[in-house]
């Protein structure tokens, strides 16, 4: 029974999140907190916070973190599937009638004006996460003492390696990680 | 049969890599696939990847996994939606299970947090040359319409807020009337 309603909870999450991660944060907290009382506000607020810090987008951390406490494992396979089947559907529905349509010229037109636009979102969420990385919650600001310089060094670093090399970005990330933890521990 | 067996596993192993040590939501992990799928295996085109996203954006549900599915599907059909849908979703499901039968020692403990911090840097390198190379090959096309439509979409997501779906169908308008402009153009210069 619990299982069912843990399935019907995350179904809804998952029909009803439209633009990413972000915007689920309220059906999430709406669904496992407010309405079922599965965890607390206090456990929600470290969920967000867990989901920062490892793979994946954080319905389906959500998923699998409420998923377990209230179910076990069969919990979280539960959850996790109810997130992801209605997005799963409806996908694979649009691209049916993108393929099957992209070559009349007005989808091709449509298409040449949605990729820059694509383009420009992606920019924007990009410089989001850097300002968050390098002056933290309270956000952009020109008092040099709010940037992280530590955070700072890093990314310029990595950055130029990745402009001159080339390299895979996981060697990236990894060293940034190793080299980054060590001066933070250190500090 | 075999041939086909070799690119669910390439896609499988792939996708799960890349979701794997994927940190934060579907904008950090979108460059990485289109490093992968588009200039490392060549699978698939830019033009089409950014086509692939805007459906993915379009559509409710976790953009990583949306997108993932997308590439399955256009790589290896159904089967291969499947396969990327699994392979996306499983290390997040696996990492946040064992985490929420540890949380309150994880929270605490020190060095995982400073790694995941020194990581976080990384992170944002990796996305803002991603960024990079997109801006420079829409710029590179030289058509005025296409960088205005790549900054006012910057700009009404970044400073206005403005919601992603109204965004994509803005461009999807402007780039519709001017291909039915361009070709009422035509037709009346050949009379």
């Amino acid at each position: 029974m619990v299982l069912l309603k843990l399935f019907w909870s995350f179904l809804q999450i998952g029909l009803l999140s439209f633009g990413g991660g972000m915007a689920a944060l309220p059906l999430i907290q709406n669904q496992v907190v407010d309405l079922h009382g599965w965890i607390t506000l206090k456990e929600y607020t470290d969920l967000i916070t867990i989901a920062e810090m490892t793979p994946g987008p954080i319905g389906i951390n959500a998923a699998a973190f409420v998923g377990v406490r209230i179910a076990g494992v069969p919990g979280s396979i539960i959850a996790t599937v109810g997130c992801v089947l209605p997005p799963f559907l409806i996908v694979l529905l649009l691209v049916r009638l993108y393929l099957k349509y992209k070559n009349l010229s007005a989808v091709q037109g449509a298409l040449s004006g949605i990729r820059p636009a694509v383009t420009g979102l992606i920019a924007s969420a990009a410089l989001t996460i850097l300002i968050l990385i390098l002056w933290g919650e309270n956000g952009f600001s020109t008092n040099l003492e709010s940037l992280n310089f530590v955070a700072f060094i890093l990314f310029a670093a990595s950055l130029i390696v990745l402009r001159k090399w080339k390299p895979n970005p996981i060697f990236i990330i990894l060293g940034s990680g190793i080299v980054g933890g060590a001066i933070y521990l250190l500090l | 049969m075999e041939k086909r067996k070799s690119i669910y596993r390439k896609l499988f192993s792939s996708t799960f890599y890349i979701s794997a040590f994927t940190f934060g939501g579907g904008y950090v992990i979108i460059p990485l696939m289109k490093k992968k799928f588009v200039e490392g295996l060549k699978w698939i085109e830019e033009d089409e990847m950014l086509n692939l996203i805007a459906i993915a954006q379009s559509s409710p549900g976790p953009i990583a996994v949306n997108t993932s599915v997308l590439i399955g599907y256009n790589v290896a059909g159904l089967v291969g939606a499947l396969v990327s849908l699994w392979a996306t979703i499983l290390p997040p499901m696996i990492t946040l299970s064992v985490i929420s039968m540890f949380y309150s020692a994880f929270i605490k403990n020190a060095v995982i947090s400073a790694i995941m911090k020194g990581m976080q840097a990384g992170v944002a390198a990796v996305i803002t040359d991603a960024v990079l190379n997109l801006g420079s090959n829409v710029a590179k096309k030289k058509e005025l319409i296409s960088v205005l439509i790549m900054l006012i979409a910057f700009i009404m997501t970044f400073f206005l807020k403005v919601n992603v779906v109204l965004i994509i169908l803005f461009g999807g308008l402007i780039g519709t009337l001017k291909v039915v402009l361009h070709e009422r153009r035509n037709k009346g210069g050949g009379e």
